[in-house]
């Protein structure tokens, strides 16, 4: 039995932790992600230097560019492998099925993931790698003060309404992958309790919803004339 | 009544298999779905044509023998029943009803809608008994059991294993099925000595049977007829996670790993 029981991750409940956990640090990032664009309002000063002291101190950018890297692949790889095997599951369809308790946002992670995807991969070359061309506007990797121009960058590109477009596009997917993942995560690693699982259910998708309004106010804030 | 139903018809496993439309009349409102099944295929024997075959026995919601997916829904429209307990009532006069077998790898179709389900069998047969002294029985008290403990491991132990879980999941996954079997076992104090390996096991048969994982849709838990709730599927992933690492340590102490 020793050789069964040393692989947790050979097993579909195995599989579906690793996708739990890895969830739980790409969700954390993204609250991290958010709270840090809010610092838009608080001017350009503000959001910059923000930027320079994450820039500056190499084991903070890096060591969680590792995490989520690592998050990110074991997230991914273990999708495609779970979608797989779910699919070889029920070889032949039903050609009437009524879903009682399920939701579109449970339905689609698959899909909204891949969307997620794509666009972090046009987000880093967008914004991390500064490739504006044909945006009408000039990329600013430093402002005067010779701290990275997240500000400048980050009005400019809501100004363009096709970036904003694919933005909110991109939100939507996330904050339906979030309604769904953030409770079904505890539930995968077994934390539930009947006396919370109510709480834990509509906590989860109060924060899911917290993250999109907050991803949400930047554009608007751009597109209102709140930041300019 | 009368109605217009549309009925999966395969040879066996191996060939495929397609829809054939049938009318029936006749019918009354306190007809049960399989009654009016048995009607039809008296009908069809008295034309010199096959009967419908699908799966019956007790016909009173015990045996987890009926398995029929009406209209879209494992056991049909009617909450927390099972086919033989729903009444043609239940629908419209002149109502056309789809029926097709439970559909998942691990359950090939034997018949029309006769699947076979030895699958949930063999996961039973990995794990779920209990280590017993033969000889008199014991005195009944002699292992107390709190209630709570023994009211869940009974909502655990409602099961009757008639696979309505696995044909509700989007995923074909029978997790509701392996959760309640390794939970009722792992509640009780009976359950104890086998615990880990009791977890270990099930789970790795349910993985090997080609059921698919769970994706939190809660579609077991609507469509159980015994209404056995998707709690014990985080209980279960629990005790796998803790199984998993205790048995890890002790093969870790007696051959360092592997």
């Amino acid at each position: 039995m020793s050789t069964q029981a040393s692989s947790l991750t050979n097993t579909t409940i195995g599989k579906k932790m690793v996708m739990a956990v890895s969830g739980l640090v790409l969700f954390g990032f993204v609250i991290g992600h958010m709270l840090g664009n809010l610092q838009v309002f608080l001017g350009p000063d503000a959001i910059n230097g923000y930027s320079h002291t994450l820039h500056a101190t190499p084991v903070l950018i890096w060591g969680a560019r590792s995490v989520l890297l690592v998050a990110i692949v074991a997230h991914a790889t273990t999708a495609i492998s779970l979608a797989r095997l779910n699919r070889a599951a029920r070889p032949v369809a039903y050609a009437v099925k009524k879903d009682i308790a399920t939701d579109y946002a449970a339905k689609t992670m698959f899909w909204s993931g891949l969307t997620i995807a794509l666009y972090i991969a046009y987000h880093l070359a967008h914004l991390t790698f500064g490739m504006t061309k044909g945006l009408g506007y000039q990329h600013l990797p430093f402002d005067a003060n010779g701290l990275p121009d997240v500000y400048h960058n980050l009005v400019q590109s809501f100004r363009v309404p096709w970036c904003t477009a694919l933005y909110v596009v991109a939100q939507g997917a996330l904050s339906m992958h979030l309604y769904h993942g953030a409770w079904s995560l505890f539930q995968t690693l077994g934390v539930n309790h009947k006396r919370y699982n109510e709480t834990l259910r509509s906590s989860a998708v109060a924060v899911a919803m917290a993250v999109c309004v907050g991803f949400l106010a930047v554009p608007l804030a751009v597109l209102f004339g709140v930041v300019k | 009544m009368k109605f217009k139903l549309n009925v999966w018809r395969q040879e066996n496993a191996k060939s495929a298999g397609r829809f054939e439309k049938y009318d029936i009349d006749g019918i009354t409102s306190g007809h049960s779905f399989l009654e009016m099944l048995d009607v039809l295929n008296e009908k069809l024997v008295m034309q010199g044509k096959d009967p419908i075959a699908f799966d019956h026995d007790c016909r009173e919601g015990i045996c987890g023998s009926c398995s029929l997916v009406v209209n879209g829904r494992a056991h049909g429209p009617q909450e927390a029943a099972t086919t033989c307990q729903l009444h043609m009532r239940k629908f419209r006069d002149g109502e056309e009803i789809n029926v097709e077998p439970w559909r998942a790898g691990a359950f090939p179709v034997i018949r029309d809608l006769a699947v076979d389900r030895s699958s949930l069998d063999r996961i039973i047969q990995a794990g779920g008994y209990v280590s017993v002294r033969t000889g008199a029985v014991a005195e009944a008290n002699a292992i107390p059991i709190s209630k709570d403990v023994a009211d869940r491991a009974m909502d655990a132990a409602a099961c009757i294993g008639c696979g309505a879980c696995v044909a509700a999941c989007p995923n074909a996954s029978a997790m509701l099925f392996t959760a309640a079997k390794v939970r009722h076992l792992n509640l009780l104090p009976q359950g104890q000595p086998e615990r880990d390996m009791r977890t270990i096991k099930m789970v790795e048969q349910m993985d090997a049977e080609g059921f698919g994982a769970c994706s939190n849709h809660l579609e077991c838990e609507a469509a159980c007829p015994k209404q056995i709730s998707a709690d014990f599927i985080g209980e279960l992933n629990r005790d796998l996670a803790t199984a998993m690492l205790r048995a890890r340590g002790a093969s870790g102490n007696a051959s360092a790993g592997g």
